[in-house]
């Protein structure tokens, strides 16, 4: 029980004291609300996983299954669809973009609600960070970050799939990838800020409701014509369309400016979700 | 260090919805002394810890912490505060070794840096052995040895303890105090709450007593038994029932006599004398001590009520 000399008190402040990066954000956002460490809660969750690992092949896995499901069966029913840009193409690569843009929302979903909930309702591991100087923020982004790795990891290995099978068919498809991560954000952020309103377990069934519909309504399956007009305006509002138009184009190299839109509908959706996140924890566990 | 106290709260209130669980207090803590909170439940206690852990904001009144107010300055104040809730807030998810370290590193230290302390922590927090096992796997008083450790981790210079020792053996209790007392000795600031009034005089030069969210008397231990208690007391246990009408016919063999549930206790500077006069009225109790004041007799004094019931 004999200490190191190394304790010999009041020395600690150098090593701990405020934050040396200081970036954009940092400058940008009061300071007791975010201190640029969220890094620290990446580490964290590499931790953890590191003895969870299999959880990752899971994630990969399952969504390939939906596309091998696709590329024997529905493929041999539906033969052809209208893709981007009016041409007709293969019903498969029109499916396949679309269901990695929904397995992206799905793993950043799960991730931020589920894992969330229980450290913030019942293991109260935010309650600890926040005696330390990280703020609700670096919480809220450290925890999207990991969502948003996850998500990346699991999109390239969905679209190797995609280009063995020959279902992308141009380079633009790399950008799967960046596309994949900014929907993982956007889904994860916005996950988190209902996880921070769940009051016990049996809610995520609500999760589940909002989840479900969206993955089967945003254009996943058949084209945005197939709806009357009135519901297309309703579909065009929900979050996963956007991220299902942008694969959708990038996958078949049909490119326009809406897609600026897409991304900003995006952005702005991990913008609002990684603020009220911090906010929502702030004021339930800064109390 | 300049004169600037550690902590400075002038008129400091928490609200919760409509409890007030701090009304106004006046707190001032030196830098380097050890300084305790005393209080029956629900007294404020925590409420006051954690605002000036800068984990709570203060709903009215000033705060100081270090200089900063915790408003403004919340991350570079905690950034020098070692923090033991009053619940443990260890990570379940993780092994005691990966506790210490993650923890260091939301402080900003270097990976070797925490490699190095946790090994330090853990033979400090004698968990050397449970290094690899998860946290759920640990005793009660094993989780609150780690959580006393990992409040270690950034060297802080002020340490807040909120009941530090529940929960722990009195093997551990004892080298915890003396690994107070060397971090006082090394110049690190505590601040003490505990229900226990022998842990209070032993590890703090000074103190407040609280009660229903105000301080009730402040002062060192020895300061306050003299002001508030006499220097001895005599405790006189009756059989169940048989207690009733003592407390008048001992009345004037002390200062003062304060009739508890399962015993009646008389104030005097000699308890011995005030026995014998006890017996020589045909008082007969079925036991009887004399003892020194405590603070529990302080505390007794300024509510009526005892700490533990
Ligand atoms: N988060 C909270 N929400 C609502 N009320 C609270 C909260 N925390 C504390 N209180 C109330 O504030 C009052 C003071 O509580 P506090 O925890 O500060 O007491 P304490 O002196 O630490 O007591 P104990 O010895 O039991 O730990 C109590 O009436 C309590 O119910
Ligand atoms: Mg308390």
């Amino acid at each position: 029980m004999r200490m190191s000399s190394t304790t010999s008190a009041a020395t600690g402040a150098a090593a701990s004291s405020a934050p040396a990066r200081r970036g954009l954000l940092l400058r940008m956002l009061p300071a007791p609300l975010y201190t640029g460490r969220a890094r620290a809660l990446l580490e964290r969750s590499a931790m953890v996983y590191s003895r969870a690992w299999l959880v990752f092949v899971s994630g990969v896995v399952e969504p390939l299954l939906y596309l091998l499901a696709f590329q024997v069966g529905f493929g041999k029913l539906v033969e052809e669809v209208t893709g981007p840009g009016g041409q007709t193409m293969n019903y498969v690569a029109f499916v396949a973009p679309a269901l990695l843009a929904a397995s992206a929302m799905n793993g950043a979903v799960f991730d931020s609600t589920f894992n969330v909930f229980f450290k913030f309702r019942y293991n109260k591991t935010y309650d600890a960070m926040l005696a330390t100087p990280l703020g609700p923020l670096d919480i809220a982004l450290g925890e999207i970050g990991w969502a948003v790795l996850r998500g990346g990891l699991y999109a390239v290995a969905f679209l190797g799939v995609m280009a063995g099978f020959g279902l992308a068919t141009s380079p633009w498809a790399l950008l799967l990838v960046p596309v994949a991560l900014l929907v993982s954000f956007a889904f994860a952020a916005i996950g988190m800020v209902c996880a921070t309103f769940l009051k016990s377990p049996s809610q995520f069934d609500f999760v589940q409701l909002a989840v479900m519909p969206m993955f089967l309504l945003s254009t996943t399956f058949y084209p945005l014509s197939v709806y009357p007009e009135p519901l297309q305006y309703a579909v065009q509002c929900l979050p996963l369309y956007h991220g299902v138009e942008l694969t959708r184009g990038l996958a078949v190299g049909v490119l326009d400016v809406s897609m600026l839109g897409h991304v900003a509908y995006l952005l702005v959706l991990a913008a609002a979700g990684a603020y009220f996140t911090a906010k929502r924890l702030a004021g339930l566990l800064l109390r | 260090m300049a004169a600037a106290p550690m902590v400075e709260a002038k008129a400091l209130v928490k609200r919760f919805g409509n409890v007030e669980a701090v009304r106004g207090i006046d707190v001032q803590v030196r830098t380097g002394e050890a300084f305790g909170f005393l209080g029956p439940n629900g007294a404020g206690k925590s409420s006051t810890m954690r605002m000036i852990a800068s984990t709570s904001p203060r709903s009215d009144g000033d705060l100081r912490v270090l200089g900063m107010d915790p408003d403004v300055d919340g991350p570079r104040i905690r950034a020098r505060l070692g923090s033991v809730p009053q619940q443990d807030t260890l990570d379940t998810e993780l092994t005691v070794r990966q506790n210490l370290q993650i923890y260091g590193r939301y402080f900003g230290m270097s990976r070797a840096a925490v490699r190095r302390k946790a090994t330090e922590l853990m033979e400090f927090a004698q968990l050397s052995d449970r290094a690899d096992d998860p946290v759920d796997t640990l005793s009660g008083g094993m989780k609150r040895r780690l959580t006393i450790a990992r409040s270690l981790v950034n060297d802080p210079d002020l340490l807040l303890l909120d009941e530090p020792t529940t929960g722990l053996d009195p093997q551990a209790r004892h080298m915890l105090w003396d690994r107070l007392f060397r971090l006082k000795a090394g110049g690190v600031t505590l601040l003490i709450t505990s229900h226990y009034m022998d842990e209070v005089e032993q590890l703090c030069d000074r103190l407040v007593v609280m009660d229903d969210a105000r301080i009730v008397a402040e002062g060192s231990p020895s300061e306050l038994i003299a002001r508030y208690s006499t220097r001895e007391v005599l405790e006189l246990r009756f059989p169940p029932g048989e207690q009733g009408g003592v407390a008048e016919r001992v009345a004037e063999l002390g200062e003062r006599v304060e009739e508890l549930p399962d015993r009646v206790l008389v104030y005097t500077g000699d308890g011995e004398r005030a026995l014998e006069q006890v017996h020589g009225r045909d008082v007969r109790p079925v036991s009887s001590l004399v003892r020194r004041s405590t603070l529990e007799d302080v505390f007794l004094r300024l509510t009526g009520r005892t700490l533990v019931d």
